[in-house]
């Protein structure tokens, strides 16, 4: 009795831990954003904007209005979606495969797709650097657009061969046998029963390409396509050590608000998803 | 009209003596078509400008002179490896990877530990387990270098034995830190994740046959779930350690490679893209490749050491 009380205790405080762990530093940089750019540079060490110091919103307001920021963000949200699509589709179609179907090369596939997960981005750049001038997809959409779906590829595939392989295909064929037509059979049993994973493999994707900096850095030059995390690490000004802290911690929310939206969402469908592959019995 | 009706009479016989290989020839052309863009678009973007890479790294090839570029052979690699740099940079990136998945593998398990345990507000735990992982890396880069800085943190205020003026980013070592306090800040939610799915795979009915027989808590975790969850943290430390050794977006932000903090990564980037040195940068690029395999050559390497050792053991 005592004993598990200890270790309820035990868990309530790993919760708190946890919780703690894992908001602190967004909390953080909110608090930041809400600061004045005065208090901040007077050195306010404070974690909560104090009376005198609060800016409002006036942080935001600078930021939106920052044409150069506002660019980064349609950059980065076209660039992510449409890499998100694509990849999710070419990902689809080959994990697809892996899970239904017999063929020589599929370990091939896999050890490829497990190779590039691990790959050091940064050995690329200097080649892609060098052939994007070339074609002249240097600085733009497409030459992001390239290396994102090809990056998210193998976590997608191996996300959606995962949640395939848990389909219970045969379920396509006794509605075929129930008199539907094959193209029927698909559409309305194995899309739904596929829909949870692909859209889970399209969040993880979206992910991947929102993160991503070092690509955003070395492949592009201008704000034509420089996307979010890159255009952050240039505002304003190139000495780390002097940064207008407050109105980049607005800037870096904007940026973060979508995808934490994104996670909240995305915990719903994990377990939308874990329940529709449930319907196996 | 005809040929079909020839070949149905043929096929038969056929079919019935090898029924499997039509249809294996038929999904194996099918899934070929499937696998194949997927398989196209990967290789075009890592495995052709690898290539590039290595053809490039024998030349003396600078941008901001393209026409003196002429072959050199391996010189590069030999003026890489004979180069300071290098190896300083070699050491920080190895040092990063091995401290921040260590203590990442220790924390990792203790929320994946009360994550499993935890049967209230599990939703809500996990779901803010996931928040270090959907914030952009260069975010959290932003947040823990003003965290750690001293006119605008709040760090040096909470510790006790710093002054309140202590500058984080004067010195080596604790702007090394301070560089692998955001990196494991960011990561170790995702190292939980892998091992809460790892510890759901240890059977409860051992845990409570360990229980019943009198073992301790430790010598469950030591000879029950830990022995259970071999593939699970070998599949986390390897995924991380990889990822940790890749470290560039954290530096970039924090310190930009003052104080000597400059990852492998980082060298890469700084000899192409901002020094334009497309053949040192190629030999550094085939450099750091080679050495992300020979990491995780030694990861797993290591895990069948201790694979070996525990079966000799019980």
């Amino acid at each position: 009795m005592g004993k598990s009380l200890k270790g309820n205790i035990g868990t309530l405080l790993g919760c708190a831990l946890i919780l703690i762990w894992c908001l602190l530093p967004v909390v953080w940089i909110i608090s930041l954003s809400f600061k004045s750019q005065q208090a901040v540079t007077n050195g306010s060490p404070g974690f909560f904007p104090s009376s005198g110091g609060g800016a409002g919103w006036s942080n935001y307001s600078d930021v939106l209005q920052d044409e150069q920021f506002r660019r980064a963000i349609i950059n980065s949200i076209g660039i992510s979606l449409i890499a998100t699509a694509l990849s999710v589709i070419i990902a689809t179609l080959a994990a697809y495969a892996i899970a239904r179907l017999e063929f020589k090369g599929k370990k091939f596939v896999l050890t490829t797709a497990l190779v590039i997960a691990m790959f050091p981005v940064v050995s690329l750049v200097g080649p892609l650097f060098d052939m994007w001038r070339t074609f002249g997809i240097y600085d733009t959409w497409l030459g992001l657009i390239i290396p994102y779906m090809s990056f998210t590829l193998p976590l997608a595939i191996w996300t959606l061969s995962a949640f395939f392989r848990e389909i219970p295909w045969e379920m396509e064929q006794a509605a075929q046998v129930d008199g539907a037509t094959s193209w029927q059979a698909f559409r309305k049993v194995i899309v739904p029963l596929a829909a949870p994973g692909v859209f889970t493999a399209a969040i993880l994707t979206f992910f991947f390409a929102w993160n991503d900096f070092v690509f955003g850095i070395s492949l592009t030059s201008t704000e034509r396509a420089r996307p979010i995390p890159a255009a952050l690490s240039f505002f304003v000004g190139a000495d780390p050590f002097n940064r207008p802290a407050s109105l980049l911690a607005a800037g870096a929310v904007v940026a973060t608000v979508p995808i934490v939206v994104l996670v909240l969402f995305f915990q719903r469908k994990i377990v939308a998803g874990l329940t529709a592959g449930a319907v196996k019995g | 009209m005809s040929t079909t009706y020839v070949q149905t009479a043929v096929d038969p016989a056929d079919e019935a003596d090898r029924p499997d290989s039509d249809r294996s020839r038929a999904e194996n052309s099918l899934a070929r078509k499937l696998v194949a863009p997927a398989l196209v678009l990967m290789l075009l973007v890592t495995a052709f400008p690898m290539l590039r890479a290595l053809y490039l790294s024998l030349f003396n090839y600078s941008l901001t002179d393209p026409d003196a570029r002429e072959f050199v052979g391996l010189a590069n690699y030999a003026t890489a490896l004979s180069d300071s740099l290098f190896w300083r940079d070699t050491f920080n990136t190895v040092g990063i990877m091995i401290i921040t998945v260590a203590v990442e593998l220790v924390i990792g398990f203790a929320f994946a530990m009360v994550m499993h345990k935890v049967i209230f507000a599990r939703g809500v735990i996990r779901t803010s387990i996931l928040i270090p992982y959907g914030v952009i890396t260069v975010v959290s880069g932003f947040a823990w270098q003003f965290a750690f800085s001293n006119t605008n943190g709040f760090v040096n205020s909470w510790l006790p034995f710093t002054p309140d003026d202590f500058n984080w980013f004067g010195q080596y070592w604790s702007s090394m830190l301070a560089i692998m306090a955001s990196e494991i800040w960011k990561t170790t939610p995702f190292m939980s994740l892998l091992l809460l799915a790892g510890l759901a795979q240890v059977s409860e009915d051992m845990l409570e046959a360990a229980k019943v027989d009198g073992a301790t808590w430790w010598q469950r975790l030591y000879k029950v779930i830990l022995p259970n969850m071999r593939a699970a943290i070998m599949v986390a430390v390897l995924f991380r350690a990889l990822d940790a050794y890749r470290i560039f977006d954290n530096i970039f932000v924090m310190t930009a490679g003052a104080n000597n903090t400059e990852s492998i990564s980082f060298l890469t980037y700084r000899q192409v893209i901002e020094q334009f040195q497309l053949g040192i940068g190629s030999a550094l690029s085939v450099l750091l490749f080679l050495s992300v395999l020979v990491v995780a050559f030694v990861i797993v390497k290591l895990f069948r050491v201790n694979l070996a050792d525990a079966r000799q053991e019980s």
